[in-house]
């Protein structure tokens, strides 16, 4: 297809079915953690406004966590479809993290998220609390496993090859290797500053409509404190991440600035924007600033770090992607620190709910958490590039041995299907959010005794046609 | 001395991907029968049936996928590699239809017809997949330095695609003596007719698979009729046949789980006829569990969360059917 290779397509697909997949863990994660804090508000404050936001944001978590599960069962296949070498290789090591996982997010589903989802009213409010503060600490614990198998196809370190094959020497080591902490904490607090976002944009789409009362308010005004504290986090995460990858992975941070060579005793300057070219060898039509570039990598006005050219061509990850994509990701994250600013300021002259420019830009800034999600996932895994576990094996050995046939017929049928399944689900998940908060004690409850299901879409209401745009059919 | 790894860790497989088989696949069966059942209300109480323990079926899977890869990385790489294409569509099925399944309950009368179909048709696409790819795997992959190295469409042969169609009769065999429990009135009679024919074939089905297989492997031959194995196994063809005539018999009366249990029993023995064919193998026709097995850090590491964990995901399991238990009446929904 497109004359890529079997190879390329199996990185594509990979690459498409993951991009998916993540969207809704990341939501899933934050979601959950705020639903923790609004229950332990409404239970420490008794004001109905945090009981009524926990619903309403309760469904919308119940119908992201079912396509979340959904997605992710085409995940725990694909190592073996598609990356036979890389499992056979490695699955001694990246398998029982992942095993890990699966068995943490059932324990959780099996133990929590049907008395948190159905059990308002079934059991006492301090262990539906428990519940959901045990869900929330689940999905960061399945976020914990992953991260660490991932962490250590980048940073790899605990183990032995022995006959061909990676063996696990030491778990500590494998678990908590070079990368493994910074990467946690990044993904974390991308979970946090996405859901935020979104439930920012949430609010200020509602009060821009009109739709103005204290639920909406409460819940723009929490994402807006919690924008404000996590964003210049994130930056701060972003940052040391920076400063290990350079340590670790000096390749992936040369292709990432668009750095190719260093002359003796001259700073580096940061290349703001610029084409690198892998054949050219050079960043074309950059645009510079001197000296920045060493403070920000070296923490020096002064610093080095290696450029691009010293290393073997084929040791080289694709510059023009990761310069771009890194891109992408640094200038959302600063104008989700602008939001947050602007947010602070129109709090601190009472105009926080009525200024249409700001209300506007947050509901644009909606969907960038998980786009800035996206983009730094493709800028450290392209970044790892050309090697699918860091300096042990390459990606060209690691997978299957499909002809590029097969290949591009599986990727059509993922395309389609996913396209239509989540699209169809995401669209119901905004439809719910259309509808806005209400008040828990008139909503209509068709709960009629004690056999209710724990399946997680049977929380969000029935009879909702998905076919008819949000604003159409509103009652009332 | 410690524990044996690799037999402990295939038989925990072994019982996962039994659990897989047994209470996805009435679920699918459901959908599989949607075709012979016209009325609305009836497909709607069908479904209610499944509604409140679908997708804890479906753990089963991703959990047997994930610790095979933890455990027998070398059986999951080749053997996940070899079935690409039909693991792919089963999944796709799979994914497709547990959508539709949720949407038939979001969407409003003018779109659940197409909901109803798009059902039907993933759960048909799932499971013949799901049997082709067991068919497959009987045929055994030819391998080279530890990979696969056939064709992509090596999958396709008589045999696989006969075990396709004949675990759609399994699983429509388990849907409708699952109906039979859950269900009462006009659906219930209909179930009850569907279910002797749906026997029959079922059991012509095992008996072609049963001849077709020693035929085509001689080793396998070897295992069953050399003596003294055929007078320890000679109970499972038996007791296949029993068990089917008291499924017949059964629903002369006014049945209600005795079709279910032993349809359940027949579906056993099945899986332990397979295993009987197999052991020790994990990858046919000559690859075994020791051989294909992680190294011991691996296979001791996870077996720790998983003893701890798998008896929770069972008792949850168990519970929520305690919960759902009893007839389903029309127009009474779970979801």
């Amino acid at each position: 297809m497109f004359g890529l290779t079997a190879l390329e397509l199996a990185r594509i697909q990979f690459g498409f079915t993951i991009s998916f997949h993540i969207i809704f863990p990341a939501i899933t994660i934050g979601l959950a953690s705020y639903l923790a804090v609004l229950e332990g508000l409404w239970l420490w404050k008794r004001d109905t406004v945090y009981r009524d936001l926990y619903h309403f944001w309760s469904k919308i978590f119940a119908v992201n966590f079912a396509m979340g599960v959904v997605s992710g069962l085409v995940m725990a296949y694909q190592f073996g479809t598609n990356w036979s070498y890389f499992s056979a290789f490695a699955g001694s090591v990246t398998g029982p993290l992942l095993a890990y996982e699966v068995l943490t997010a059932f324990f959780l589903e099996a133990g929590f998220l049907g008395v948190m989802l159905f059990g308002w009213n079934k059991v006492g409010p301090g262990l539906h609390f428990f519940s959901t503060i045990m869900v929330a600490l689940g999905t960061l614990i399945s976020a914990t496993w992953i991260l660490a198998s991932n962490s250590w196809m980048q940073t790899p370190q605990g183990f032995e090859i022995i006959n061909g094959i990676v063996v696990p020497v030491n778990w500590f080591e494998v678990i908590f290797n070079p990368s493994f902490p910074y990467r946690l904490a990044h993904m974390t607090v991308a979970a946090f500053l996405a859901t935020a976002l979104f439930v920012g944009a949430s609010g200020a789409w509602h009060l821009l409509r009109g739709n103005d009362n204290r639920r909406v308010r409460t819940m723009l005004s929490m994402a807006m404190w919690m924008l404000l504290v996590s964003a210049p986090l994130q930056i701060l995460i972003g940052d040391l991440h920076g400063l290990n990858t350079l340590k670790h992975q000096p390749a992936k941070i040369a292709a990432l600035e668009g750095h190719w060579e260093n002359k003796p005793g001259e700073a580096i300057p940061l290349t703001l924007f610029g084409w690198p070219d892998m054949e050219k060898e050079e960043t074309l039509y950059a645009l510079k600033i001197p000296r920045l570039g060493s403070l920000i990598l070296t923490h020096d006005w002064n610093g080095q770090f290696p450029g691009l050219k010293e290393f073997a061509k084929e040791d080289r990850p694709n510059a023009t992607v990761v310069f771009w994509s890194f891109r992408i990701m640094v200038g959302l994250g600063m104008l989700m620190l602008l939001l947050g600013a602007w947010g602070l300021w129109l709090r601190w002259r009472d105009r926080l709910f009525d200024t249409n420019l700001f209300l506007r830009f947050a509901t644009v800034m909606g969907p960038t958490g998980l786009i800035a999600i996206l983009a730094g996932w493709y800028t450290t895994e392209i970044g790892r590039q050309p090697w699918i576990v860091y300096g042990v094996m390459r990606t060209k050995d690691a997978v299957s041995n499909h002809s590029a046939l097969a290949m591009s017929t599986t990727l059509v049928a993922f395309i389609v299907v996913y396209f239509i399944v989540f699209g169809i689900g995401t669209r119901y998940m905004l439809k719910l959010v259309a509808k806005g908060p209400e008040d828990h004690e008139h909503e209509p409850t068709d709960d009629t005794g004690a056999r209710r299901p724990a399946r997680p879409l049977s929380a969000a209401p029935d009879q909702m046609d998905m076919f008819v745009p949000a604003n159409h059919d509103r009652k009332g | 001395m410690g524990i044996d790894l690799p037999v402990v860790w295939a038989v925990i497989i072994a019982f996962g991907l039994m659990m897989y088989v047994i209470m996805d696949g009435f679920d699918l069966g459901i959908g599989i029968l949607f075709p012979f059942v016209r009325d609305r209300e009836d497909r709607d109480t069908m479904v209610n049936t499944v509604a409140p323990v679908w997708d804890g079926n479906e753990t089963w899977l991703v959990l047997g996928g994930a610790a095979m890869m933890a455990v027998f990385p070398l059986a999951y790489a080749v053997i996940l590699s070899a079935l690409y294409l039909p693991l792919v569509l089963m999944l796709l099925g799979l994914i497709w239809r547990g959508v539709a399944f949720e949407f038939r309950f979001k969407a409003d009368e003018h779109h659940k017809p197409f909901w109803d179909r798009a059902f039907a048709g993933g759960s048909y696409v799932a499971t013949f997949f799901q049997g082709v790819s067991l068919g497959a795997f009987l045929n055994g992959f030819p391998i080279e330095n530890g990979s696969y190295v056939g064709g992509a469409l090596d999958w396709i042969t008589p045999f696989s695609l006969f075990t396709g169609l004949g675990l759609i009769v399994a699983y429509a065999l388990l849907g409708s003596t699952w109906l039979i429990i859950k269900t009462e009135g006009a659906l219930y009679d209909r179930m009850v007719a569907l279910a002797r024919p749906i026997t029959l074939t079922l059991l012509a089905v095992i008996g072609i698979v049963s001849l077709w297989t020693p035929f085509a492997h001689p080793d396998i031959t070897e295992r069953w009729f050399s003596f003294p194995n055929i007078v320890f196994f000679s109970p499972v063809p038996v007791l296949v046949l029993v068990s089917s005539w008291l499924i017949l018999r059964s629903l002369n009366g006014a049945p209600h789980v005795a079709p279910f249990l032993l349809a359940l029993f027949v579906l056993f023995l099945g899986y332990s006829g397979l295993g009987i064919s197999l052991w020790p193998n994990i990858i046919p026709p000559d690859i075994t569990i020791r051989e294909a097995a992680a190294p011991p850090q691996s296979m001791g590491f996870t077996l720790v969360g998983a003893l701890f964990i798998i008896p929770f995901i069972l008792a949850y399991t168990a519970w929520s059917y305690y919960v759902f238990r009893g007839k389903v009446k029309a127009g009474e929904g779970y979801h």
